[in-house]
């Protein structure tokens, strides 16, 4: 039991929050539960804090919409919460298409198409391309450009408003992650996820990398979803800087020996760095 | 080195044509959604145009509407995905007093201004839409005796009231036609949802839609307030060559005709 807990605690939390949060939007609209009200997009919690989605204002203000206090306001909360606590928290801790990709992940792995299928054909950074052109198409059309094809408030509304034909959004990617691309919508394609890696660059909660103790097992490199960002596993001792670091913590996890930890941003380090180069 | 550069310089023409498909794609798509001019809003709403680069698609204004008449526009809705729309026919307006729906946008895509008189919300001067009604398929308009759309609109003997006409078919009944005035119906719908007819003979639809506009130059002589834009307009004379000459002269001018 206690192996359990300590290989898969924040997987364990993780699902948790996700469907919890999925769950008291959800009575928000059923119920009329006040704890959270809205969806992804923009939240109202306890009827007072409002929550925005500082990527979706950022396309309404390309789109050349009047912003609203409240708007500006929740997506300032947005994004120092995830400045603190790691800008892609948001991707493995609340995006309920996380578990549509994750799941696709685990039988990726489970049936062993990653060794089939060894090097994946696209590159990363597609998602920043996404990202600059989501803001270009705002501009251009005058409307929120991502946010009328975004796969992921089809997801989090058809949980919280009703279906309709968004399981067919759910299926494609579903479909795409698992036969056609590892890691494929999350880690290459979502210009969301390219936001939050952005902010994630600066944010304070870091893992560890502890190259003393570690015994090239790899097990971490071959759970995370962001593989890049652990290039230096084995090699030297130092903090996961890079943006796309989801804090997923499962490298944390399945390591059995005690290499990676959560920790906060060593910036005295990070300063030691940059006056070597 | 020249492979290398030809490699990088084909990495960009290929990263530029699938920015450009993609973009392509993306924007017919977007473009294509977004042209749904026939989609009924929640009170206050904004313009449309304006409305589809405001509403983040939360969702709020639907949570808060204690009938279920607002949705959030599903995939398969063909409306613009995410954003709030109401059919009356299904479900109407019920036009609450304190219209829940319109003071928890956080994003101004429901102005609360355009639904407040004197300080306090007034739901009364929602425009959410007008009805319109078909006078082939009404059966009022048969002769036959139906109030429904009239009873069941809010804004009774204001938004539709009843006209009477005498019932030349039959030379003793009367006509009881329901007309609609423009300038108070909301569009809740209510008429729609109440009409008794297989399809609504009474329909709601988007006030630009619907609605014509009258151009500056013709002034209404009858009502004083209209006419008073005539204060300070300035007579324009054009002066032509045609005009050098007074139109009787012209008339009176036998040149050329008695000389035969």
């Amino acid at each position: 039991m206690t192996s359990i807990w300590k290989h898969y605690r924040f997987l364990i939390l993780r699902r948790l929050t996700q469907v919890s949060l999925m769950f008291l939007y959800f009575a928000g609209n059923v119920w009329g539960w006040k704890m959270l009200q809205g969806n992804l997009s923009s939240s109202s919690v306890l009827g007072i804090i409002p929550l925005s989605d500082p990527f979706a204002a950022l396309q309404m203000f390309s789109a050349g919409a009047a912003m609203a206090t409240n708007v500006i306001l929740g997506a300032a909360i947005i994004t120092i919460f995830y400045l603190v606590i790691g800008g892609r928290v948001f991707c493995s801790w609340v995006c309920p298409v996380n578990l549509i990709t994750d799941s696709a992940n685990y039988i990726r792995r489970k049936f062993g198409f990653n060794q089939i299928q060894k090097k994946q054909p696209a590159s990363r950074n597609i998602r920043y391309w996404v990202l600059a052109l989501s803001l270009v198409l705002s501009y251009i059309l005058g409307v929120t450009a991502f946010e009328f094809i975004s796969p992921i408030s089809i997801t989090h509304r058809s949980i919280i408003f009703g279906l309709g034909f968004g399981w067919a959004a759910m299926l494609v990617i579903f479909l795409f992650d698992l036969f056609i691309l590892k890691n494929g919508w999350c880690g290459h394609i979502c210009p969301l996820g390219g936001f939050y890696s952005t902010l994630g660059k600066f944010s304070l909660i870091r893992v560890d990398h502890d190259e003393e103790k570690c015994t090239v097992c790899m097990k971490c490199k071959e759970v995370c979803p962001e593989n890049q960002v652990l290039f230096m596993i084995g090699k030297s001792s130092e903090q996961i800087l890079m943006g796309e670091c989801t804090n997923c913590g499962r490298c944390v996890e399945v390591c059995d020996d005690d290499a990676l930890n959560f920790s906060i941003r060593n910036f005295i380090a990070r300063n030691k760095d940059v006056k070597k180069n | 080195m020249a492979t290398d550069r030809r490699k990088f310089i084909l990495n960009i023409a290929r990263g530029a044509g699938l920015t450009a498909l993609g973009g392509l794609m993306w924007s017919a798509y977007v473009d294509e959604v977004t042209a749904n001019k026939l989609i009924l809003r929640p009170p206050g709403a904004i313009k449309e145009e304006d409305f589809l680069k405001t509403c983040i698609k939360c969702g709020l204004c639907v949570e808060a509407c204690p009938y279920d008449t607002l949705i959030l526009a599903k995939p398969g809705d063909n409306k613009p995905l995410g954003t709030p729309y109401f059919t009356p026919r299904d479900i109407a307006c019920y036009m609450c007093d304190d219209i829940p729906c319109v003071p928890v946008c956080p994003s101004g895509a429901l102005d609360e201004s355009s639904v407040t008189t004197n300080g306090k919300l007034d739901i009364n001067i929602a425009k959410m839409g007008v009805a319109v009604v078909d006078t082939k398929n009404c059966i009022a308009f048969w002769g036959i005796q139906c109030d429904a759309c009239y009873r069941a609109c809010p804004l009774l003997d204001k938004a539709i009231y009843l006209q009477y006409d005498k019932n030349d078919r039959t030379g003793k009944h009367a006509f009881l036609k329901p007309i609609v005035d423009s300038d108070f119906c909301t569009g809740c719908g209510l008429c729609e949802h109440a009409c008794v007819t297989k399809k609504a003979a009474i329909t709601v639809l988007p006030r630009d839609i619907v609605l014509g506009a009258v151009d500056t130059n013709y002034v209404k002589g009858w009502d004083k307030k209209d006419e008073e834009r005539l204060k300070d307009a300035k007579e324009i004379h054009t002066v032509t060559k045609m005009s050098e000459r007074k139109a009787v002269d012209s008339l009176n001018d036998m040149g050329g005709l008695l000389d035969d």
